[in-house]
C-alpha cells in the first residue's frame, strides 16, 4: 500500500492507504480526527467539510493521493482553544441540536467569512446552502454566521 | 400548579442515597418505577445497579455536582433540560453542575426511551422531587452540625447559611448527609422563584460539538476494532440466493467476508417477535475491513444474486390499494359520536377531499451504526440507540446469553426522528461480532441507510364534512395507511368533541416494506390534511377561518366532552396569540398568509405561514409560531426544537419524496432525495403562551401543523389547493434556483 505525507492542522502525518481512499476516512479512521463527519459520501451534505489551502472542500470527494502537499485544516485545528469567532458565535447562539453536521457548518462559515467578512443576508444564505442540517437549525446557523461576522470585523 | 408545595412520599419510593467510597454521596433515583425495597446503592460508582436506578446525582466533598442524565440524547435537548430541573430544586449554580450521559442498561422496564416528546412531561415531578430531596438531606446535615432547626437554614447556590451568617458548602456536609435517612417530605419551589428553569442554557455538549471531539456512535473506537459493511437486499421482497466474494477478498483492506441472518431467523422461527425488529431476515453478506472505507469498498466488490421471496411492491400499487381502502368495507371505526350517516344524508352540501403523503426515510445525518464486542465473557454494545433497554433484552435472546452479560452504552446521537427507536442495526452488529468474536463497528453508508429504512408509511386520508343551513353538522375522517394506523388517542384530537356527529375510521394495507415511527407519527401528515380541510371548509361556509375555529372550540367549552385529548382553552389561546403576532389579515401586498392550529404530544400550537411568489414560485418567508407547552424549562433549547420542527415540517411537506419501484427505493442519497436547505428556509418567529402549568415536550408538536399553514398560504397566493405531498412536486413548479 502506498504511503502519503499529509500536512494536517500544521502537523505532518504519514499514512498508508489505497490511492483512492477519500481523505475523510483517512482523517477519521487512520489519524483519529473524527470531528470531520460522514454524511453522504457524494459531496451533497457538507458534514465532511475541511479547509484545503484556505478553501472549503468536501473531504469525501478528495482522494488521499490528491491531498499531499496541501495545507489541510480540520475542525480540530480551526483554533487552538475552540475560540475561533465562528466557534464562539456557535456557542453564544447555542446552534446545535443533534450537533452532527455542525463541524461541517463551522468549517464552511469560517472559510466563507475569511473571504467575505461582511456578507449580506443573501450571501450568507447562499454560502451555507450546501450544508444540510437534518435538525433544521438553519435559523440559528444564519444568526451565528452574522454574529461571527461582527466579531471578525 | 400551586406554588411551593410539600410532597410526601413513601420512604420505600424511588430514591436511595449512599456514601461514596471515594468521599461524597450519591443519590440514585428511578424516574418512573418505585425501586424495589431491597435495592441498595453500591459505594463504588462502577458498581451502580442500573436495573433499580436510572439516574444519579453525585455530590463530591469539593461540592461539585455531577448529574447522570438518564434519557438518550438525540438532539432534543433533554441532556440539558432534565438536569436543569434537578439543579433548580437542588439549589446549585448551573455552572457548578457537570452532566454526563448515564451508561444505562436496565433490566426492568423504565421510560428510558427518547420518543413521543414525553421525557420532560414524565420526568418533571420526579426530577424536582429528587433535587429537592438531595437539598433537604444536605440542609438536615448542616442543621444537625450546628444544632439548630432546618428552618433556620437558607440555601443559595450550594451554600447553606444559618441565622448567624455562618456558612457550610454542600461539600462540607456531604459525608454526614449521605448517612441520613431519605426524608419522607420535601418542599418544592414556587415556580416564581426559579433561577435556572426558564433561563436559556446552552447544550451541555456544546464545547465538544464545536471543536469536533468524539461524541457520536460513529466516533466510538476500541483497540483492535474492525469495521463491518452489510450488503442487504436491494429490493424489499428479495432474499439472498448466492454470492461471489472473491473480488472483495482480494482487496488488501478486507479482513473477512461472512454472512449473518441465522440468529435472527432462529429467533423468529421460535415464535418470538419484537416490535423493534423492523428488518429482513434474509442472509446478508458482511465485509469486515480494517477501516470503514475498506469495508465499504469490499462490499461494492461482492457479486450477489438475489431472488424474489415475496411481492415486489411499487408506489403505483400502493396508491391504488390505499385509495380502494378509503372506499372499502374494511374500515374499522375508532371513534363515533352522534350519527354521521344521518348528518350526511340530511346535508345540503358535502365537502369531501382526499389528502396523500408518501413514504419518508428518517435520514438521520449520522447513518445507522453500532459497536459490538461479543466474547465468551460478555456482550458489549455501544452506540446511538433510543431504546437501550429493549436492545439489551433482544440481543440477550438473539445470542442466547444471560441478560446480565449484555451491556449497552449510549453515545450522543446524530439525529433520531424515530429511526433509532428500532434495533435492527444493534442486532446486526451483535450477530456480526458473535460470528467473528472480535470487536466491530457496523457502519451503514448513506445509501444503506436510506434504502433499508424503517420508513414513515405512505398514507391517505379522505375527509368529509356535512353542511346544513350554512352550519357544519358532521365530520367523517377515513385513514388508509401502509402497515399500521393511527394510535388510540389521535381520534380524540380536535375536532372530536367540537362536532356533534363525528367519526374516524381506519384501514391498512400490509406491505413487506419496513415502516415505523417518524417524528410525530401519524399527526405529521394528519395535521396537514385536517388543517387544509378546515381552511377549505371555512371558505365553503363563508366564515372567517379564525372565527370557525374559535366557534368550534367554544362548542367544546360549552359542552364539555371528557374523552378529548386537547384543551379548547389552550387551543384558543395559541390561536389568538398567533393571530396577534403574525398580523393576520393585515399582511403587506404580495404576502399571502395561511393558518394552522393543532394539538399533539400534549402541546398546543398555532402557526401562520407568510408566502410570497417569486416568478410564480411560492417561497415561504416567515412562520409565526405560538406555543403552549406549560412552563418553559430551557428557552434556548425550546426555541431550537420549535424552529427545527417548523423547518423540518416545511421541508418534508414541500420537497421530500420517497417511493418504490418493484421493491427498490426510488432514492438512495441526497442527490435525488431533497432535504430542506438554508436557501429554502423562512424565519421562524416564536411566541410562548405564559403558563404555570406543568411542562410538556417540544420535540415533535410544532412539526405537524406547518404543512397546512404553508398549503393554505399557497392557496391564497395561487388559488390552487394542495392535497398531495410533497407540494412542490405535485404542483408542478420548478424549484427556485438560488443565487
Amino acid at each position: 500500500m502506498p504511503t502519503f505525507n499529509l500536512k494536517i492542522n500544521n502537523e505532518t502525518h504519514t499514512v498508508e492507504a489505497d490511492m483512492d481512499t477519500p481523505l475523510l476516512w483517512v482523517l477519521r479512521d487512520k489519524i483519529n480526527l473524527v470531528g470531520t463527519k460522514y454524511g453522504c459520501g457524494i459531496g451533497q451534505c457538507g458534514a465532511c467539510n475541511i479547509h484545503v489551502d484556505g478553501n472549503v472542500m468536501r473531504s469525501c470527494l478528495l482522494q488521499v493521493s490528491q491531498a499531499e502537499g496541501m495545507s489541510i485544516t480540520t475542525i480540530e485545528g480551526l483554533s487552538e482553544h475552540g475560540d475561533h469567532p465562528v466557534q464562539q458565535a456557535w456557542k453564544e447562539i447555542d446552534v446545535p441540536q443533534c450537533g452532527y453536521c455542525q463541524a461541517g457548518q463551522i468549517m464552511t462559515a469560517s472559510a466563507f467569512l475569511d473571504k467575505n467578512p461582511k456578507p449580506t443576508e443573501s450571501q450568507i444564505r447562499n454560502a451555507m446552502h450546501g450544508n444540510i442540517c437534518r435538525c433544521a437549525s438553519y435559523n440559528s446557523i444564519e444568526q451565528a454566521v452574522k454574529v461571527a461576522s461582527e466579531k471578525m470585523s | 400548579m400551586t406554588p411551593s408545595k410539600k410532597i410526601t412520599f413513601s420512604r420505600r419510593s424511588f430514591l436511595k442515597s449512599s456514601a461514596l467510597a471515594s468521599g461524597g454521596m450519591i443519590i440514585g433515583f428511578n424516574l418512573f418505577n418505585a425501586c424495589k425495597p431491597e435495592a441498595k446503592l453500591p459505594v463504588d460508582l462502577s458498581q451502580l445497579n442500573y436495573s433499580d436506578f436510572n439516574a444519579f446525582i453525585k455530590i463530591s466533598e469539593e461540592g461539585k455536582v455531577t448529574i447522570f442524565s438518564p434519557n438518550p440524547e438525540i438532539g432534543q435537548g433533554v441532556k440539558t433540560s432534565m438536569p436543569m430541573i434537578i439543579a433548580e430544586e437542588l439549589e446549585v449554580a448551573w455552572d457548578d453542575v457537570y452532566v454526563v450521559q448515564a451508561p444505562l442498561d436496565t433490566k426492568n422496564y423504565t421510560r428510558q426511551v427518547a420518543g413521543g416528546s414525553q421525557s420532560i412531561r414524565h420526568g418533571w415531578e420526579a426530577l424536582r422531587q429528587t433535587g429537592a430531596t438531595a437539598k433537604q438531606m444536605l440542609v438536615n446535615a448542616a442543621a444537625a452540625r450546628w444544632g439548630i432547626e432546618t428552618s433556620e437554614c437558607k440555601v443559595k447556590e450550594g451554600v447553606i447559611t444559618n441565622t448567624k451568617d455562618e456558612t457550610l458548602g454542600y461539600g462540607d456536609v456531604v459525608l454526614e448527609a449521605a448517612l441520613l435517612e431519605v426524608p419522607e417530605e420535601v418542599t418544592l419551589k414556587d415556580p416564581k422563584d426559579f433561577t435556572i428553569i426558564g433561563q436559556g442554557k446552552s447544550n451541555v455538549d456544546i464545547d465538544k460539538i464545536i471543536t469536533g471531539k468524539p461524541l457520536y456512535g460513529l466516533d466510538y473506537k476500541e483497540e483492535g476494532m474492525l469495521y463491518a459493511a452489510v450488503l442487504r437486499p436491494p429490493a424489499f421482497g428479495q432474499v439472498l440466493e448466492s454470492f461471489d466474494d472473491s473480488g472483495a477478498r482480494s482487496l488488501p483492506g478486507v479482513v473477512d467476508v461472512i454472512t449473518i441472518g441465522e440468529k435472527l431467523r432462529a429467533f423468529k422461527d421460535s415464535g418470538k417477535t419484537n416490535w423493534s425488529m423492523q428488518m429482513s431476515t434474509t442472509d446478508k453478506v458482511v465485509v469486515i475491513g480494517k477501516t470503514t472505507w475498506d469495508a465499504m469498498k469490499g462490499k461494492k466488490a461482492i457479486k450477489a444474486i438475489w431472488k424474489k421471496d415475496s411481492e415486489l411492491e411499487s408506489t403505483e400499487n400502493h396508491d391504488k390499494e390505499l385509495l380502494d381502502l378509503l372506499d372499502s368495507k374494511d374500515l374499522t371505526t375508532k371513534r363515533s359520536d352522534g350519527d354521521v350517516k344521518k348528518a350526511f344524508a340530511e346535508a345540503d352540501t358535502v365537502l369531501e377531499r382526499i389528502y396523500e403523503a408518501p413514504f419518508l426515510p428518517h435520514n438521520c445525518l449520522e447513518p445507522m451504526n453500532f459497536f459490538a464486542n461479543v466474547t465468551p465473557e460478555k456482550v458489549h454494545l455501544v452506540g446511538p440507540v433510543q431504546t437501550p433497554a429493549s436492545a439489551q433484552k433482544v440481543v440477550s435472546e438473539l445470542l442466547e446469553r444471560d441478560i446480565e452479560d449484555v451491556h449497552v452504552e449510549m453515545t450522543r446521537m446524530g439525529g433520531g426522528f424515530g429511526r433509532r427507536l428500532y434495533g435492527d442495526f444493534v442486532y446486526e452488529a451483535a450477530e456480526i461480532s458473535n460470528v467473528i468474536q472480535k470487536p466491530i463497528k457496523m457502519v451503514s453508508s448513506r445509501e444503506d441507510d436510506m434504502t433499508t429504512g424503517v420508513y414513515r408509511p405512505a398514507s391517505k386520508y379522505k375527509i368529509a364534512a356535512s353542511i346544513k343551513d350554512g352550519k357544519l353538522t358532521g365530520y367523517h375522517l377515513k385513514e388508509a395507511c401502509i402497515n399500521v394506523n393511527m394510535y388510540g388517542l389521535i381520534p380524540n384530537f380536535f375536532p372530536a368533541g367540537a362536532v356533534k356527529n363525528y367519526q374516524v375510521d381506519t384501514a391498512n394495507y400490509k406491505s413487506n416494506i419496513t415502516t415505523g415511527a417518524w417524528r410525530a407519527p401519524y399527526t405529521n401528515f394528519l395535521a396537514s390534511a385536517e388543517q387544509s380541510f378546515f381552511d377549505e371548509l371555512a371558505e365553503v361556509l363563508n366564515i372567517d377561518r379564525v372565527k370557525l375555529h374559535m366557534d368550534l372550540l367554544e362548542n367544546v367549552k360549552n359542552n364539555p366532552e371528557p374523552n378529548i385529548e386537547y384543551s379548547p382553552e389552550r387551543l384558543q389561546g395559541v390561536l389568538k396569540l398567533a393571530v396577534e403576532k403574525s398580523n393576520w389579515g393585515k399582511a403587506a401586498d404580495g404576502v399571502y398568509q395561511g393558518l394552522s392550529v393543532y394539538y399533539c404530544h400534549n402541546t398546543h400550537v398555532a402557526e401562520v405561514a407568510d408566502v410570497i411568489l417569486e416568478n410564480g414560485v411560492p417561497n415561504v418567508k416567515k412562520v409565526t409560531c405560538a406555543v403552549d407547552c406549560g412552563i418553559v424549562i430551557n428557552p434556548l433549547g425550546a426555541m431550537n426544537q420549535i424552529r427545527g420542527g417548523v423547518l423540518d415540517g416545511i421541508g418534508h411537506a414541500m420537497y421530500s419524496d420517497f417511493g418504490f419501484n418493484n421493491g427498490v427505493p426510488q432514492s438512495s442519497n441526497f442527490n435525488t432525495y431533497q432535504l430542506i436547505r438554508m436557501g429554502q428556509t423562512p424565519k421562524v418567529d416564536v411566541h410562548f403562551v405564559e403558563s404555570n402549568l406543568d411542562p410538556t415536550g417540544l420535540g415533535e408538536p410544532t412539526l405537524p401543523p406547518v404543512g397546512a399553514a404553508v398549503a393554505n398560504a399557497i392557496y391564497k397566493a395561487t388559488g390552487k389547493r394542495l392535497t398531495k405531498q410533497p407540494y412542490m412536486k405535485n404542483m408542478n413548479v420548478e424549484e427556485k434556483v438560488l443565487g
